[in-house]
């Protein structure tokens, strides 16, 4: 009944696609909202890619910008009062954002797929959850209602959800949390999309189900080879599972390294805040680090980098200028693959 | 269902013999001191009747939400409660605020009996025992200033504070808690989330309780400012000899700011002892899964660590499992498992061993493991 | 995936609106930021200026004409039509079959509408809102009670009952009308009083007073009626209208304001029979009417978007 593993190693990150494109590129992307207090800068200048097979980690604090720069992707922004002033969102070369809207919902669903956070809001409560797995199939596929529903358990034994057969016409409420969780799992799966954005999957699960629904979320990826953008805030979440992160702030991302680089030498002030101040399972800690301060207030950042006013380290250059997302190397110049770091003082923050 | 047997971690209840309300008020304001038990839960109880029907509603069953908990708080300790969502452990806090009544049992304050008072004597224990709660967004009235959130303690206990003290009072607080104390006269929509949690905290402290209800209450909050109200609750207790309940989810923050951890399930404890033997010796099998679940943020510690994956979900404490409620999900149940309940007391097998794997754990079998750390 | 699918119908996401907030700026209650957002908007704008000129209107009705509402000359004036161009002047919207004329009649008019309509609307207010507050606060058996009386109350039609109770007074004036229509119309503000009620109840603020000791009174008052009562003042407005129209009805079925009460419903009424000869001795009162409720409604609307919670 119960199974013990020890943890697997980190998949190895796959290369990219025969031509070397990105599955997803974002770049430079913008996303403001036009509010009566004015105008709330939620992205600003965004930039990362996804492979086939990789697992990208977007890490950041509720209003960072990491759920809106999904939306974007997804074409979920409700415009106005959100606005995509400027930036591309490339999948496989293309930008999204000047397709036709037929043409995005054609690539939502079968191409990308989104998980959300509160798997019962979204699910629709009237309707069984063998119906609206089948409805992709009805509606991307034009499948028979006889052949969804197969296709429906098909998919629920594939998320391992007990006993398929006889729970594919139950509705979502009669579902636990951790199920619901596996069904909208299936869902996102259900056309073998080439990319899966997973919005905090896990954050209304418990401690232990979580666990399962993490493994099983990794496993398809891996079996289907397909890109995931997991965004997070759980540092502990991310540790497990990702191949590469990019940590974000105030909408611009503040620090791309690979994972366990990430952990070991953060280069960004924020970064190392953030890691400093999650109290330990294995030992009894003395105070915790606090970063000091607020979250940046969207309507009014602050010039020069955003974060200076709760960092530490921060110097007058910090407060004019914006730094920008550059090369992280060894201490002897030599390349470190995959690191970046936005902040004027990222040499001392990595080497001390 | 019964839970007669004594165990060793809960010390006896020295009741009071207070009788009139006066009497009663005398007590409950009687000073304790530090290492002293102060708050002692016995049997506590608290079944949710299911009905049916719409006029004459008929019983059709109960949801066993907190089945018999008992657990000690010391004068200046901070105790943490941890279990997943349905273990019982915020209704837990409702009782000890007496929110809820009880089905049975009691709760202990100072030796009195709080979960039978009502009238002026439950409002000498309201002075002496308050909450911070989870949500700093829902915990505040939208339509009242700071000054007036923060300053309605001693509009309900006049006695507390003098009228014209009051302003005075509340900037205090707000300066306590680390919020400028002109912000009195701000609404709380005009706030983030950790500083709505701090006017929480503030409306919390304004009576002088002695103990304070934690429930979950930072796990609303980004991780920057965990950090920076966890370290201002463990201030405040410093310096007001406060006494936590810690409820929450997360097991890392429990254990950073906990003295002694319980660890619930389905509405029963499963083990408690003192946050080294809970997470460095776990003996129930519960624990060490809820422990090894823990997504550690550290690549390199995660290597080599065990984790036990459990299968299926929390059953219904609507319908709980016979015997040991755990054994549905149990890589160890055995026949015995679903027939006689185990009880919450230092296991035969570590019994006068100086170990810390021997506190309470109410396991048949428990056995010490090691999950939290590397191998 | 399909569209139905995705719960983000919010405008501004969650994350970004709180991370529009730091304590910093100047203290502002909830009711301030409404009057922000009312200040911005033409429907505000539009249906306000329109009530404060019906109230002016019955309040001071010689403010706007000098000419007796009762003054009938059927020899020199019997159904003659409009003058467009003598604004404010006796003649006109022209004369009604009694030779009075209708400008006059219709200014006077507003007072007996405004009063009705005033009346209901607070008389309901308190009765729907102490029965569904008591409802929703306490629940149980007095629930029960409640919930079933604001039922059999929702069976019987607001014209029948007003109808009926009415027929039992020969001599009505615009407080018998209230009082007729206020005793069969609470039930709606009770229904969104109960509700609204129930939700705030288990709002942990309200959690966090009892915790500090606060008694049923102070709860009820200080913090689930401040709460409540927007969605109850949105409905009000709009039910408002209702009132007044219902009222009108009234007259013009005979069971209402009678003469010499002036009233826009009993002009309504008395001009009915000469509508193919005379239209304008029925469209003046009855275009005064419905832009009184109209106003009333939008006035509600504009409210309703200005407290929503949503958007803040």
């Amino acid at each position: 009944m119960t199974t013990m593993e020890k943890t697997a190693n980190v998949p190895e990150p796959r290369a990219a696609d025969g031509d070397g494109t990105p599955l997803l590129q974002v770049r430079d992307l913008h996303v403001e909202f036009h509010t009566r207090d004015g105008v709330a800068k939620a992205v600003n200048g965004v930039n990362y890619s996804v492979n086939a097979g990789e697992t990208l980690a977007v890490l950041g604090e509720s209003g960072s910008g990491k759920s809106v720069t999904a939306q974007a992707i997804m074409g979920i922004l409700d415009m106005p009062p959100g606005r995509i002033p400027q930036g591309e969102i490339l999948f496989r070369g293309q930008d999204m954002l000047k397709m036709s809207a037929e043409e995005r919902r054609k690539l939502r669903g079968s191409k990308i797929a989104m998980i959300f956070q509160d798997a019962l809001s979204s699910l629709n409560p009237v309707l069984s959850v063998g119906y609206q797995l089948g409805e992709m199939y009805r509606v991307h596929q034009g499948l028979s209602k006889k052949e969804a529903k197969a296709k429906a358990v098909e998919l629920m034994d594939r998320v391992r959800i007990p006993a398929a057969k006889e729970r594919v016409d139950d509705y979502p409420h009669q579902f636990s949390g951790g199920m619901r969780q596996r069904i909208m799992i299936a869902m996102a799966l259900a056309l073998e999309p080439d990319l899966i954005i997973a919005d905090e999957p896990t954050t209304a699960l418990d401690v232990t189900v979580q666990a399962q629904v993490m493994d099983l979320l990794a496993e398809l990826q891996r079996e289907y080879n397909m890109g995931l953008i997991l965004i997070t805030h759980d540092l502990g979440v991310v540790a497990d599972v990702a191949d590469k992160i990019a940590v974000m702030y105030a909408g611009r991302i503040v620090e791309t390294a690979p994972v366990d680089e990430l952990y070991q030498r953060p280069a960004h002030p924020y970064t190392r805040g953030l890691l400093d101040s999650i109290p330990r399972l294995d030992q009894k800690g003395q105070e915790l680090y606090a970063i000091k301060g607020l979250p940046p207030n969207l309507l009014n950042i602050p010039s020069g980098c955003a974060f200076n006013p709760r960092c530490p380290k921060a110097q007058d250059i910090c407060r004019t200028e914006t730094p920008a997302l550059a090369p992280v190397t060894e201490r002897d110049g030599a390349p470190l693959a995959g690191r970046g770091s936005a902040c004027h003082f990222w040499k001392e923050t990595i080497h001390g | 269902m019964a839970e007669t047997a004594k165990n060793e971690e809960v010390s006896d209840v020295v009741p009071s013999t207070a009788e009139t309300t006066a009497e009663v008020e005398a007590v409950l304001d009687a000073p304790v001191d530090r290492g002293e038990p102060i708050l002692q839960v016995r049997n506590l109880v608290k079944h949710f009747p299911l009905t049916q029907g719409i006029l004459f509603k008929k019983q059709i069953g109960a949801v066993k939400a907190v089945d018999g908990v008992s657990f000690d708080l010391y004068k200046g300790e901070t105790l943490g409660i941890v279990g997943e969502s349905g273990c019982g452990k915020s209704t837990v806090a409702k009782l000890l605020m007496t929110l809820e009544t009880a089905t049975s049992g009691e709760v202990f304050y100072k030796g009195q009996d709080i979960t039978k008072l009502s009238g002026r004597a439950l409002k000498a224990v309201r002075r002496n025992i308050q909450m911070v709660f989870q949500d700093p967004y829902t915990s505040l009235n939208p339509r009242m200033t700071v000054g007036d959130i923060i300053g309605e303690p001693f509009d309900i206990h006049p006695e507390v504070a003098p009228k014209g003290d009051r302003r005075k009072r509340v900037q205090e607080l707000l300066d306590v808690v680390g919020l400028n104390p002109e912000y009195i006269n701000r609404y709380p929509h005009q706030f983030s989330g950790g500083q709505r949690q701090r006017i929480g905290i503030a409306r919390g402290l304004a009576l002088n309780p002695e103990v304070i209800i934690c429930d979950e209450p930072v796990s609303a909050l980004d991780v920057s400012v965990q950090a920076q109200v966890i370290n201002l609750m463990e201030k405040l207790q410093n310096e007001f000899e406060l006494s936590y309940v810690f409820i929450a989810h997360d097991l890392s923050i429990v254990r950073h700011i906990s003295d002694r951890v319980g660890v619930m399930y389905l509405g029963k404890m499963a083990e408690i002892g003192t946050d080294s033997e809970i997470y460095d010796h776990p003996t129930h099998p519960y624990t060490q899964a809820l422990l090894s679940a823990v997504p550690v943020p550290d690549p390199a510690a995660r290597e080599g660590r065990e984790r036990i994956i459990l299968t299926g979900d929390v059953p219904s404490p609507a319908n709980p499992p016979s015997g040991c409620r755990f054994r549905t999900r149990c890589w160890k149940a055995q026949d015995k498992c679903a027939e006689e309940v185990p009880l919450l007391a230092v296991p035969e097998v570590f019994a006068g061993k100086k170990t810390l794997a021997a506190h309470d754990s109410a396991c048949h079998f428990a056995e010490e493991r090691d999950v939290v750390h590397a191998a | 995936m399909p569209e139905k699918t995705l719960p983000h119908e919010t405008t501004v996401p969650e994350a970004v609106s709180t991370a529009m907030k730091s304590g910093a700026g100047k203290p502002r209650s909830l009711g301030q930021d409404a009057w922000r957002e009312l200040r911005g908007s033409w429907l505000f704008w539009s249906s306000g200026v329109l009530l404060v000129l019906f109230i002016v209107m019955a309040a001071f009705p010689t403010l706007f004409t000098g000419v007796d509402p009762r003054q009938a000359d059927l020899r020199g004036h019997y159904l003659a039509p409009p003058n467009w161009s003598h604004f404010f002047e006796a003649d006109w919207f022209g004369y009604n079959g009694q030779g009075q004329s209708v400008y006059a009649r219709t200014v006077h008019g507003a007072r007996a509408s405004i009063i009705v309509g005033v009346c209901v609307t607070l008389a309901v207010t308190v009765i729907g809102g102490l029965v569904g507050m008591l409802a929703g606060y306490f629940g149980g058996w007095v629930d029960a009670l409640l919930s079933r009386l604001t039922d059999i109350f929702f069976g019987i039609p607001l014209l029948l009952g007003a109808l009926t109770l009415l027929q039992a007074f020969t001599h009505r004036t615009a407080w018998t009308v209230s009082l007729g229509l206020a005793t069969f119309g609470w039930m709606q503000i009770a229904r969104v009083m109960r509700g609204a009620v129930i939700t705030q109840k288990q709002a942990d603020f309200v959690t966090a007073a009892r915790a500090l000791g606060a008694g049923t009174g102070r709860i009820l008052f200080r913090h689930i009626l401040p709460n409540v009562i927007g969605p109850v003042i949105v409905v009000a407005t709009i039910a408002l209208g209702g009132y007044i129209s219902t009222e009108a009805t009234l007259s013009y079925l005979g069971i209402g304001l009678q003469d010499p009460v002036v009233s826009w419903g009993v002009d309504i009424s008395a001009a009915q029979s000469q509508l193919r000869d005379a239209p304008h001795v029925l469209l003046v009162p009855a275009s005064f009417l419905s832009l009184t409720v109209l106003a009333f409604i939008l006035l509600g609307d504009a409210v309703r978007d200005a407290l929503d919670p949503k958007l803040r």
